[in-house]
């Protein structure tokens, strides 16, 4: 579980995008599309899941935005460090196959997770579109490698200051209102998603996504990231992380995720990473 | 009339509820002899008939009255692995303490005169820990050598690879978590089972040859047939059942409703406890409302008065039960335990809905009150809602502790193993083989949520098994 190479994709007023190759022979040689790892710093770390982004021979590569305690303390680590734990490849695995014409929308550090599925399923023989969305210019990552897993790609941010001004879902809708696609497939902060679904519902085009509930053992054994989907409760960790968007309880998830919010806040400050 | 039964002695409960660590103190030498000198030494033992793993409770008694503790942790080592385990959670007064010839015929649990066989098991299993007492390996030429999976490190797990490994079997056990000991890690807490006796109970293991893969899932990391082509010759599975069941009520996903698995993981694996010294948060309320009546509820319900108790928070937990305390399932020892610690409890209710406020946490849990109807399935009366008396309770965090099912990880990619409608594994009951050729199966995959002992009472019967399924195999 060593760590092997480190890179900073983005550094925007101190908010960090950072990618990592870490040595996971037996991880490397399952993982697919879609699918996470769950990962303890030290041993009196929490466990957090984290999409594989890439895998090659022995190792799989991560990439996370510095945004809460963990993934600050993990941003401090360098390469030949050693992580304590990481468990996977958990969750489903996307379904990869001919679907037609596809877009994928990505928002922030999302973009890392729609970039392995763009990937397989340009490689299935799928037209892809990417949609990229970020905060500002300084915070964009892996355009070049989105550029290359797909048939066309659109940029936007919020303040205007690379490609398009404003959200990602005024791309899709114009997209959608021209052509017909036969899945929409996103990842990034839950009112992004939220969004997403809001707009691809009147245009009958399957939508997935993929959620990024809390969880703990990330093995099915708590039910810490339950979802409601369609009324029904789901566990993310075992029944996703990709659900279909429609009927998905975007306000109990977002305000689940705010359940620690205070402590998150304590243990920052305590350790001055604020 | 027998003497009256040697009690234990035990932290008081003002001090105890101050922190995580033992409640019973355990007998000392003097407490074991007179408490073992009690036992009548029956011609015809039923006690021994009441253990799963069949230890010789008799011989091992009389040999605490003659003071030879080494002997007595040999007779109880020729049988389980765990002394210092099964000596603090086995539920011994539904198994060898009920089959005792001291408590009365027909009642429903252990006697208070009954032999306190627990306490006398975990004298001597300390005993043997503090005087570094070990088992020799007597290796079994027909299957030396040979290599065996075992999938999970809960106490099916770790019986049936302690069983092998002493006959010379290399054991490689696989757990899915960053820690081996499945419940007795995650589920019950150090006030009930300390971690250093826990470790050092699995590290005996180590010394008997045991792997112990900890981040390793089978069925994903890799799975069975990548076992079989790693040269194993055989698997036991020992996933357990550690899928929570939720009561399935509006509400039931509000913030700070936590199942027992998820509480008891964050405090007991993860030392929420500790927090921020451990990086794992876990909230605590004002009220706190457990529901259910099981050893897990009271894990539940301790470890929360105590996260009240130590952030300064006036302790108000409530257990509240669907039947009233008879039909409890929970250890009696526990349920006493909790109330001297001054948990509540509130019988014969049945939760409708809980409520949660603008920002999606929990606040009130809406009820109907019960009365007890005619004995269903188990055997115990059925809780029936009486229409029309809806209450409401404080409750700004809830734990739900009312049963856990199946993990289907595995067993949902690997059709050649044959379940049942509940996810268990099917077995055949005198070998614990599963219908995929090399696999065997014990603990709660194959009897739904059970006791440690029971598991290893299945292991043990599996371990027998794989042997003579060795012993079939070529020599390696």
């Amino acid at each position: 579980m060593k760590i092997l190479s480190k890179e900073v994709l983005s550094d925007f007023q101190g908010v960090r995008v950072i990618s990592m190759e870490i040595l996971a022979p037996r991880i490397a040689l399952k993982a697919k599309p879609g699918q996470f790892i769950a990962l303890m710093v030290n041993k009196d770390g929490e466990r957090v899941p984290l999409t594989i982004v890439s895998a090659k021979k022995d190792t799989i590569r991560i990439i996370f935005q510095e945004a809460g305690f963990t993934t600050k303390f993990l941003g401090r680590f360098n390469p030949q460090d050693s992580l304590y734990a990481i468990v996977g490849p958990l969750g489903h695995a996307t379904d990869v196959k001919h679907f037609g014409k596809v877009i994928l929308v990505g928002g922030g550090v999302g973009i890392a997770e729609i970039y392995p599925v763009a990937k397989a399923l340009k490689e299935a023989g799928n037209n892809v579109t990417a949609i990229l969305g970020a905060r500002t210019k300084g915070l964009l990552i892996l355009e070049n490698e989105l550029r290359d897993a797909s048939s066309q790609i659109f940029v936007a941010t919020d303040d205007g200051s690379y490609q398009r001004k404003g959200f990602v879902t005024d791309i899709l809708k114009e997209l959608l209102e021209k052509d017909k696609y036969d899945l929409v497939y996103s990842v990034g902060p839950i009112p992004m998603m939220k969004r997403v679904a809001q707009v691809t519902r009147g245009f009958n085009v399957k939508t997935i996504v993929s959620l990024n509930a809390l969880m703990v053992d990330a093995t099915g054994m708590c039910g810490c990231c339950r979802v409601s989907v369609l009324g029904q409760t789901k566990f993310s960790c075992i029944d996703g992380p990709e659900f279909e968007a429609q009927g998905i309880d975007w306000d109990e998830l977002s305000q689940r995720n705010r359940v620690y919010q205070d402590k998150e806040k304590h243990i920052c400050n305590l350790n001055k990473l604020f | 009339m027998p003497k009256p039964a040697v009690k234990t002695k035990e932290v008081p409960a003002c001090e105890r509820i101050l922190g995580f660590s033992e409640v019973t103190c355990g007998y000392t030498q003097e407490e074991a002899i007179s408490e073992a000198s009690r036992c009548l030494q029956c011609k015809d033992p039923k006690c021994i008939s009441g253990c799963p793993v069949g230890i010789n409770i008799k011989q091992f008694i009389k040999q605490v009255t003659q003071k030879d503790f080494a002997g007595a942790y040999y007779t109880i080592r020729g049988k389980s692995n765990f002394p210092c385990i099964c000596g603090r959670v086995c539920p011994a007064e539904y198994q060898c303490r009920k089959a005792c010839v001291l408590t009365k015929k027909d009642s429903p649990f252990a006697g208070t005169d009954s032999i306190n066989i627990h306490f006398l098991e975990r004298f001597v299993g300390d005993f043997g820990m503090k005087n570094g007492l070990m088992v020799n390996i007597t290796p079994d030429e027909r299957i030396f050598g040979h290599k065996v999976a075992v999938v999970g490190s809960g106490p099916a797990g770790l019986c049936c690879a302690g069983e092998l490994a002493r006959l010379g079997v290399k054991v490689t056990v696989f757990e899915a978590l960053h820690k081996n000991g499945g419940v007795l890690r995650y589920g019950i807490p150090p006030f009930r089972m300390p971690r250093d006796i826990l470790d050092f109970e699995i590290n005996y293991l180590k010394n008997l040859g045991v792997e112990i893969l900890p981040n390793f899932i089978v069925g994903k990391t890799n799975d069975l047939t990548d076992l079989f082509k790693e040269g194993f010759s055989a698997v036991f599975l020992g996933l357990g059942a550690g899928v929570p069941s939720f009561l399935g009520i509006e509400g039931e996903n509000l913030c700070n409703v936590y199942s027992a698995n998820e509480f008891l993981t964050r405090v007991n694996l993860m030392s929420a406890y500790e927090f921020p010294k451990a990086h794992t948060p876990v909230n605590i309320g004002k009220h706190i409302l457990v529901v259910g009546g099981g050893n897990t509820a009271m894990d539940a319900a301790r470890c929360a008065l105590r996260l009240q108790k130590m952030n300064n928070i006036k302790p108000d937990t409530t257990i509240v039960y669907r039947r009233t305390e008879v039909e409890m399932p929970a250890r009696r020892l526990e349920i006493e335990h909790a109330k001297e610690e001054g948990v509540k409890f509130r019988m014969l209710v049945s939760p409708k809905e809980f409520k949660g406020d603008d920002a999606g946490f929990v606040r009130i849990l809406r009820s109907l009150e019960c009365k007890l109807g005619q004995p269903d399935a188990s055997g115990r009366r059925r809780p029936v809602a009486i229409e029309g008396s809806d209450f409401e309770l404080d409750c700004d965090l809830a734990v739900i502790a009312i049963g856990l099912q199946a993990n289907k990880v595995l067993t949902s990619v690997t059709p050649e193993i044959k379940t049942d409608k509940y996810s268990d594994v099917i077995v055949n009951p005198q070998t614990m083989e599963t219908s995929m050729k090399g696999v065997f199966a014990g603990g709660d995959i194959v009897g739904g949520e059970g006791t440690v002992i029971e598991a290893m009472g299945m292991a043990k019967k599996a371990a027998l098994a794989i042997k003579d399924y060795l012993y079939q195999l070529p020599i390696q």
